[in-house]
């Protein structure tokens, strides 16, 4: 295996996006019939990575080698012409066409502009049955499979390039259930013995182990350490990606937890799903903790009266609530910054100062009119301490910048004087130097008796900021953590590879799926004992 | 190791509650949000008031306008007399009132299709209560009562059945039609009392009564679009219904009010139809609604929703209208007035797409 020449080199590459240094003199090897695990935290820099060697993004800096030959400025589609193949976490099939027509979308087989059905099915059989598919209709359409044979079709498409030398995999298996996982990391090993070079992303370590010939490790966009796998173990791994004090960026977290601002009991959003309880204190940061995947934003959803939930029971400031809807959660005082801005946040057609006051316009309202100036004005006040950077507050929100964004919605939410603030991934996709600034305005809030709850993957900010952190795994709560926790409990809780000190972490259960289908084979093995416990007593009980 | 520098110094600019200038800046006048350092004074120099800037969206429907104007009455000596004003009022208003409904449906990204159905059904019923007895006023308000009932099932349709505006709205055009074309035999309904006929022909102070209606439901929808809540909802729920839910907008109620307004409008077009014809005509309207959908194109609104407004959507009509008026005293074929609209409406779209992509490749 040595012996083998990689078939792509990365030198010293390095990459930036404006001050934000990327990646720095990152090295990388692939070689053929080895699995290269890169492994690193949110925000280390893989994703970046696998950009620049699928050719989505530009080098700075560095030498790149495909063959031995230099890649000099490439291009998805000459990287892709070269071999190096990538199969992305969202997938890239065409929902509404057959297996067939995606594999070959962009080629289909044609004479003369009508495609070739025939042809089309055969080679479509084919590649199916490469990819151990043999039982799938090529004329199957695609939204009806399930995502596991989507993956694969996803994989099979790959494959039908005319060249293969390299597959990329970027956490292929977050969406998928455990026994479809175990599927798909089968078929990449027989993908290795065909002497493909393959680099696999993943959050979960157990993969790693599993499947993995070497590893590479990125932190902070550098080369942390690389080597073969059987070298390292869970802990040894979890340093490498972690290894690093957390700066004193975020506020001081000496804060006194006072009575309870806001208490969850029993919360379910599904039937067979599990119950989950919560509580925050006034002055209080919550952190909730948990890998893609876990349920977090589900739970903040459910909790703010989005999503519906079959049973649980709220209270605000000691009051029972009701989570019928948004407005009501909204009337007790609970406030959601959502984490994706764009499309559960922002009116983009609407001014700066109509999206903060959206949600205030009724309580301000008299015979439904628009609330008098003075609202208005309190308005750009909070705009003003939240240190807005705008040209005026009449400019449509689209035209702000991620983190001016932020404080639009963090302004609204304070608007209506509330007594919980949800916060669901709030510094995603904000330049570094706006996140101090929110993270103090988080800390101050807090300071002020605010309830704060904060959901995040990057785990120096959950750490930083909260003074305690739940942690979710497969939508329940794997354990609770004192604020002082190090990104080794934070990350053993949330991926399951803890001590035998939490025996239901060990057990294999099977993550909870979205709707009913799953309904008959999760009722039984939701129960971690045994399965003749009577389980539906205790569920329902 | 190079650490990422965690606070960098930024450049703030904070602007003071209430400036004077910023009212009249435009998306283009102001400054990128992320440059370092936006200096908002530096702009005014070279800002320059353009209709824009006082007319909002509808400056472009106010020019087309006003060059219409001005060469009709350069080129007819009939056009800017009273008794043709009058003339075009009357033929401008009824449409209007149904553009303006259209218009608050397509607010909230949605369609009406239904409008000239629901107007003919309206129109029809009213005559026929009227001939059957009925006193004016209460067959009048069961007329426009009947448009937003009809409205109410099209929001319905579109909130809780969870059909496509389009379809649900399209499936209205046709049970409308055909309830209207059962209930009169294909008929007209003749026999209006003068009474009736004098609500859409009288006059109040020489000003076409039909007229003082028309401006009144466009002042009305212009107050309810810009100083109510409920306006600002309707513009929140076309922007982004997920986020206006998120942010406490009670959205299946505004969704269906605005079916339901546009059905009371359309109620309201066909009565004073009606009126105006002095007869139930059972295929009155046919075609009204892709009129109105071009009139409040014209007049600035986006069909993906949050941008338009009601004097925008007026101004469109009047387009529309001082068109075909202007073709009627130059005696232009009528055929090419059909393809002047449809050059309009390309045109007034084209440019607004125009100005979008710039704006986003300025800002």
């Amino acid at each position: 295996m040595k012996a083998k020449e990689p078939v792509v080199e990365l030198r010293d590459v390095s990459k930036a996006f404006g001050p934000v240094q990327a990646l720095t003199d990152v090295s990388l090897r692939l070689i053929p019939g080895q699995v290269n695990c890169l492994a690193g935290e949110n925000g280390a820099g893989k994703s970046t990575l696998i950009r620049v060697l699928t050719g989505a993004l530009r080098r700075d800096s560095g030498s790149y080698e495909i063959d031995g030959r230099s890649v000099t400025s490439p291009t998805p589609a000459s990287v892709r012409a070269a071999g190096v193949q990538a199969v992305y976490q969202e997938l890239s099939l065409l929902p509404h066409l057959s297996v067939a027509e995606n594999l070959f979308m962009g080629r289909l087989p044609a004479r003369t502009g009508v495609i070739a059905t025939g042809r089309l099915r055969d080679r479509a059989r084919e590649a199916l049955d490469e990819v151990g598919l043999t039982d799938l209709s090529p004329d199957a359409i695609v939204e009806r499979l399930p995502a596991a044979t989507r993956q694969l079709v996803e994989i099979a498409k790959v494959l039908t390039a005319d060249s293969v030398k390299v597959v990329v995999f970027d956490e292929p298996t977050t969406a998928l259930t455990e026994a479809e996982s175990a599927r798909l990391l089968e078929y990449i090993l027989r993908l290795r013995e065909r002497g493909i070079a393959m680099l696999y992303v993943t959050h979960r370590l157990e993969e790693m182990f599993e499947i993995g010939d070497w590893v590479t490790v990125l932190r902070d966009g550098s080369l942390s350490e690389a080597g073969p796998i059987s070298d390292y173990d869970e802990d040894r791994l979890i340093t490498a990606m972690v290894g690093r004090e957390i700066s004193s960026l975020y506020p001081e977290t000496h804060r006194h937890a006072g009575t309870p601002a806001l208490r969850v009991r029993g919360l379910r959003r599904f039937h067979d799903s599990p119950s989950i309880d919560l509580e925050v204190g006034t002055g209080e940061i919550l952190g909730i903790g948990g890998l893609l995947g876990s349920g977090r934003s589900e739970l903040l959803l459910s909790i703010f009266g989005a999503d519906p939930i079959v049973a649980g029971e709220l209270e605000v400031a000691g009051r029972p609530v009701k989570p019928s809807g948004p407005r009501a959660m909204m009337n007790a005082g609970v406030g959601l910054l959502t984490e994706d801005r764009k499309v559960l946040g922002l009116l983009p057609e609407l001014s700066i100062r109509e999206n903060v006051t959206i949600a205030s316009l009724r309580s301000g309202s008299r015979h439904g009119l628009l609330p008098p100036r003075e609202q208005a004005e309190e308005a750009d006040r909070l705009l003003d301490s939240l240190r807005l950077r705008a040209g005026s507050y009449d400019q449509p929100v689209s035209t702000l910048s991620g983190g001016n964004q932020q404080k639009v919605l963090l302004a609204r939410w304070l608007l209506t004087k509330p007594k919980v603030l949800i916060f669901d991934e709030p510094t995603k996709g904000i330049d570094v130097g706006a996140k101090g600034e929110l993270y103090t305005v988080i800390g101050d809030l807090a300071a002020k008796g605010l309830g704060v709850i904060v959901v995040s993957s990057y785990l120096p900010e959950l750490l930083g900021l909260a003074d305690r952190i739940l942690v979710l795994r497969d939508g329940r709560v794997a354990g609770e953590l004192p604020g002082t926790a190090t990104e080794e409990d934070v990350l053993r809780l949330a991926s399951g590879g803890g001590r035998a000190a939490e025996p239901v972490l060990q057990e294999e259960i099977p993550a909870p799926r979205e709707g009913g289908p799953a309904s008959s084979e999760g009722a039984g093995a939701a129960i971690p004992p045994t399965p003749d416990d009577p389980g539906e007593v205790s569920r329902d009980a | 190791m190079p650490k990422l520098i965690w606070r960098e110094p930024i450049a703030t600019t904070t602007i003071t509650s209430r400036q004077p200038t910023g009212e009249e800046l435009g998306p283009d006048a102001v400054p990128r949000a992320r440059e370092p350092e936006p200096e908002p004074k530096a702009e005014a120099p070279r800002r320059v008031v353009t209709l824009g800037d006082i007319a909002g969206r509808e400056s472009g429907g106010l020019v087309v306008l006003l060059v219409a104007v001005g060469i009709l009455t350069l080129a007819s000596d009939e056009f800017l007399t009273g008794n043709n004003l009058a003339n075009l009022a009357r033929q401008v208003a009824i449409f209007g009132i149904i553009a303006v409904g259209q218009l608050v449906v397509i607010l909230t990204a949605g369609i009406d299709l239904s409008v000239g159905s629901v107007l003919g059904l309206s129109g029809a019923s009213t005559a026929q209560f009227l001939v059957a007895g009925m006193p004016i006023w209460p067959a009048f308000l069961l007329g426009v009562a009947i448009g937003t009932v009809l409205g109410i099932v099209n929001g319905l349709l579109v909130t809780r059945a969870l059909l496509p505006p389009f379809i649900a709205t399209l499936g209205m055009l046709g049970i409308a039609r055909g309830i209207v074309l059962v209930t009169t035999d294909a008929q007209t309904v003749q026999g209006l009392p003068s009474g009736f006929q004098d609500i859409a022909n009288g006059t109040i102070l020489g000003i076409p009564n039909l007229l003082i209606i028309a401006v009144v439901v466009t002042g009305v929808m212009w107050f309810v679009l810009s100083r109510t809540v409920f306006g600002r909802y309707i513009y929140a729920v076309g922007s982004n219904p997920e986020s206006a839910r998120l942010a406490g907008v009670p959205v299946r109620m505004v969704t269906t009010s605005v079916y339901a307004i546009s059905g009371l409008l359309a109620g309201l077009g066909g009565v004073l139809l009606a009126s105006r014809l002095g007869a139930g005509i059972p295929t009155a309207g046919t075609g009204f609604e892709l009129n109105a959908i071009a009139a409040c194109v014209i007049g600035g609104a986006s069909l993906f929703g949050a941008k338009g407004s009601a004097i925008g959507a007026a101004t469109g009509a009047l387009i529309m209208g001082v068109l075909n008026n202007g073709g009627n005293l130059l005696a232009i074929n009528a055929f090419y007035l059909q393809i002047a609209i449809g050059v309009l409406i390309l045109v007034a779209v084209g440019f607004d797409q125009l100005n979008t992509r710039r704006s986003a490749t300025a800002g």
